[in-house]
């Protein structure tokens, strides 16, 4: 009884906590008009109150929509792409040690170059500016697949492929019945993460594109755009939903791929 | 190298650490969930007696143990220490102290800490002396055990034997008046095993300390034991209780004696059917 | 190893050089950007020599350590209160994980608009990032913590506090070197976004606009720039963590 207990006073706390937050930004934008005393950084900010208020116009527009889907599609590809390209790399640099010794230092020396660095350079190469986008896109989620991957193969405990071997498998079996399966949970790691920085970058790409200082062509749209074009024309509070709907994008994206990726790992419900 | 002298005079053992546990149950989880680990369980330990309780994977037995310790609450009945209600009615849970020091089963010592700073942790934290003579202490306690050397090193240059002695010194470096040891042996193969037996008994023989020691190994339980108490399988009862009325000191003769030999047949009567039933039952270990 | 860097440099050198393959012609060739990095008097204003390359270098490196500093004075304290208050984490995470997911640079115009300074929004887009990783995992770190571990201590007469210095804290601590080695990655990944976006000077923004300015090979220069400085840090945390944890070391040598 105890432990049922115990979990409804976390959501309690965890209510409490969220509405204390809330109403601390209320208090904090608000104090201004109510006393006349302003806080140095918060009092800039929107008041919660006016963030709701956008809220349900935004979601009823279309452009809102088209937008949403806009970074839903870039998030989509290049997501995909990492993983379809990136796992089968990072398993190759763990079984070939040749593969490994070739391509590994070079992997690692691209790696730290953060993917945003490389947006005027895709844009050089792809003939598409939507291309590039999805590139480094890409790029970003790339990395940590295969980093990921790679480290969860060789933390395979070797005696798992010592059994196997004596129990006269071949190299292809191992592969596909020990090595692939022991090295799911560390790919489903690199994926849930590589999912987050997927969105952090699709985000800052469309706003790079779509405003700031680099004006390059093209790649307009979708919900970074969406927030800088909004805080050019002063709707502060549509910038606030912005943040919230890719929050909750980001987040909900994230536990799809874990949720599928324990479907994938039966074996992990024991204990 | 590894054996303790025995000092010319014994001193007279004081006798303190009497633990007496009262109809004490378990209950984990609530409704539909929840089951029994422990159910009605009474032991009398006398003061400075070396009390084994022996039984099946997943009887319970370490649960009895934790709640001496202090790690987690009883549903009912009461656990005494020299007549002082460690838990019961109106409080469930014990504190965790230094009377009644844990070595666990999977060792316990601080991986960042120096052996000598592991050593020297309890009485330091507990303000009973100063550091130094906390060290000097150590000092002579680990060249008593055969551990001088060691004392820069980490938990994690030392063998699993070795880190295992070293963390009965730093139990008793507290003066505790129970030694609560949790299948501290297990998994160590028979010639250690052995040897750290030895150890047990000599330190058992030089301090006045109650010890409460858990096992599933019914020779290991009857070759320590001043009594051995032998669990059922979930949920655990005292089944049965027997004397092991061999003298000390003993040592590996006693293990070939018809004595020795006729006492484990009957704790092997009666921890044998209670162990197929929890292999039937797919019993797993509750560490 | 070798042979990779032979390979990927001959390739890049092939393919955008000798052959001209197809989108690679309008790559900046590996020659042209060796020189370059090089020359005394670089053809594009950015090479070893000029003190345009350290400014910029300086710039980004000053934002980040002064990100990267907070982050770690705040967030490892409230990973670890977190990790080992349960009342405060039961208060705290939730709001903690709902702003976690939040894009960093979507950020940006709420930081233009609470710090008016120059330096300020790109100093808080680096934080943010940085904080965030670091809090959690100073937060799994305390979770780790074999739980006999804490029940050893309270055994031997800890108070709470005492556990708290003595087990929570070195517990947790290989933790939080990967954390902080992640937070370092992930600050320079925010910093080039905000120095595109929002930035004055600074390595992020010289990629921007020497695209912009038709710079081509001072965009290399800056990317592989980043690069290097980016790993050369984490490796820096990788190895005082290595020092305070010696340990860890002690056993993987002893077999």
């Amino acid at each position: 009884m105890k432990r049922k207990m115990a979990g409804g006073s976390a959501l309690l706390r965890g209510i409490i906590g969220t509405a204390l937050f809330i109403g601390l930004w209320q208090v904090g934008t608000s104090l201004d008009s109510w006393t006349g005393v302003s806080l140095p950084i918060v009092a800039q900010l929107p008041p919660p109150s006016s963030v709701l208020d956008a809220f349900l116009p935004l979601i009823r527009s279309h452009g809102f929509w088209s937008s949403a889907y806009l970074s839903f599609v870039r998030v989509f590809w290049g997501f995909m792409a990492a993983m379809v390209i990136g796992i089968p790399f990072g398993l190759l640099m763990a079984v070939n040690r040749t593969a490994k010794a070739i391509c590994f230092p070079v992997f690692e020396i691209l790696r730290p170059i953060p993917p945003l660095a490389w947006v005027p350079a895709a844009i050089i190469f792809w003939p598409a500016p939507e291309l590039s986008i999805t590139f480094v896109t890409f790029l970003g989620a790339f990395f940590t697949v295969v980093i990921n991957t790679v480290g969860g193969a060789e933390q395979i405990d070797r005696r798992f492929l010592l059994a196997a071997q004596s129990m006269g498998a071949d190299k292809r079996t191992i592969f596909r019945r020990v090595l692939l399966p022991a090295t799911l949970p560390s790919i489903a790691t690199g994926a849930v993460v590589g999912m987050g920085i997927t969105w952090q970058v699709v985000v800052a790409a469309e706003m790079i594109s779509g405003g700031g200082q680099g004006a390059t062509t093209g790649g307009g749209g979708g919900l970074g755009f969406l927030i800088w074009n909004s805080y050019l024309g002063g709707a502060i509070p549509k910038v606030v939903v912005g943040m919230i709907v890719l929050g909750v994008l980001g987040y909900a994206s994230s536990t799809i791929v874990r949720i599928m990726s324990t479907k994938l790992m039966p074996w992990n419900r024991a204990i | 190298m590894n054996s303790l002298e025995h000092e010319a005079v014994a001193p007279a053992k004081q006798l303190r650490g009497g633990i007496s546990i009262r109809n004490v149950s378990k209950v984990y989880g609530s409704g539909r969930s929840s089951f029994m680990a422990v159910d009605s369980c009474s032991i009398e330990i006398a003061p400075g007696e070396l009390h084994v309780i022996v039984g099946p994977s997943g009887c319970g037995k370490t649960t009895l143990l934790n709640a001496i310790a202090g790690f987690h609450s009883i549903s009912s009945g009461e656990i005494y220490l020299d007549g002082e209600l460690l838990c019961g009615p109106g409080k469930p849970q014990a504190a965790p102290g230094a009377d009644r020091v844990v070595v666990f089963q999977n060792g316990a010592l601080f991986p960042w800490k120096t052996i000598l700073d592991n050593l020297t942790y309890g009485p330091v934290i507990q303000g009973l002396m100063t550091k130094k003579d906390a060290q000097n202490l150590a000092r002579e306690r680990m060249a008593t055990a055969g551990l001088s050397g060691f004392e820069d090193s980490y938990p994690g240059e030392l063998s699993s034997g070795m880190a295992r002695r070293v963390e009965i010194a730093r139990a008793l470096l507290n003066d505790p008046k129970v030694l609560l040891l949790d299948e501290p042996f297990r998994g160590m193969d028979n010639l250690t095993k052995s040897i750290m037996h030895e150890s047990l008994l000599q330190i058992y023989d030089r301090n006045e300390v109650t010890v409460f020691f858990i096992t599933h190994d019914i020779e290991e339980a009857a070759f320590l034991g001043s009594r051995v108490s032998v669990m059922t399988t979930r949920p655990g009862r005292i089944k049965e209780t027997i004397d092991v009325d061999i003298p000390r000191p003993r040592d590996y003769r006693v293990l070939t004696s018809d004595k020795f030999l006729g006492l484990m047949g009957r704790i092997v009567d009666a921890v044998a059917d209670e162990a197929q039933k929890a292999f039937e039952a797919g019993e797993r270990e509750l560490a | 190893m070798l042979l990779g860097f032979t390979l990927f440099f001959s390739t890049w050198l092939i393919a955008v050089d000798v052959l001209g393959v197809w989108r690679f012609r309008y790559m900046p060739g590996l020659w042209e950007v060796i020189q370059e990095w090089t020359a005394k008097k670089p053809k594009f204003g950015v090479s070893i020599f000029t003190s345009e390359y350290y400014t910029h270098i300086w710039y980004s490196l000053r934002r980040v350590l002064i990100a990267f500093s907070f982050s770690l004075v705040l967030g490892v304290p409230l990973g670890l209160f977190m990790g080992w208050y349960r009342k405060f984490k039961e208060f705290s995470f939730p709001v903690f994980e709902m702003l976690r997911p939040i894009p960093v640079l979507a950020w940006v115009p709420l930081a233009i608009l609470m710090f008016h300074t120059e330096e300020g929004p790109v100093i808080y887009l680096t934080f943010l990032s940085a904080f965030f990783a670091t809090t959690l995992n100073a937060f799994l770190g305390v979770q780790s913590i074999d739980r006999d571990l804490i029940r050893a201590a309270y055994c031997l007469g800890s108070k709470p506090r005492d556990v708290f210095r003595h087990v929570v804290v070195p517990g947790a601590m290989p933790y939080i070197f990967i954390g902080l080695q992640i937070a370092m990655g992930v600050a320079w990944f925010s910093l080039v976004a905000g120095e595109m976006v929002a930035g004055r000077l600074g390595l992020g923004y010289l990629v921007n606009s020497a695209y912009t300015t038709s710079r081509y090979p001072t965009i290399v220069i800056s990317m592989f720039t980043l690069g290097f400085i980016g790993w050369l840090s984490s490796a820096f945390i990788r190895l005082v963590g290595d020092r305070l944890m010696q340990y860890r070391a002690r056993v993987l040598s002893s077999g």
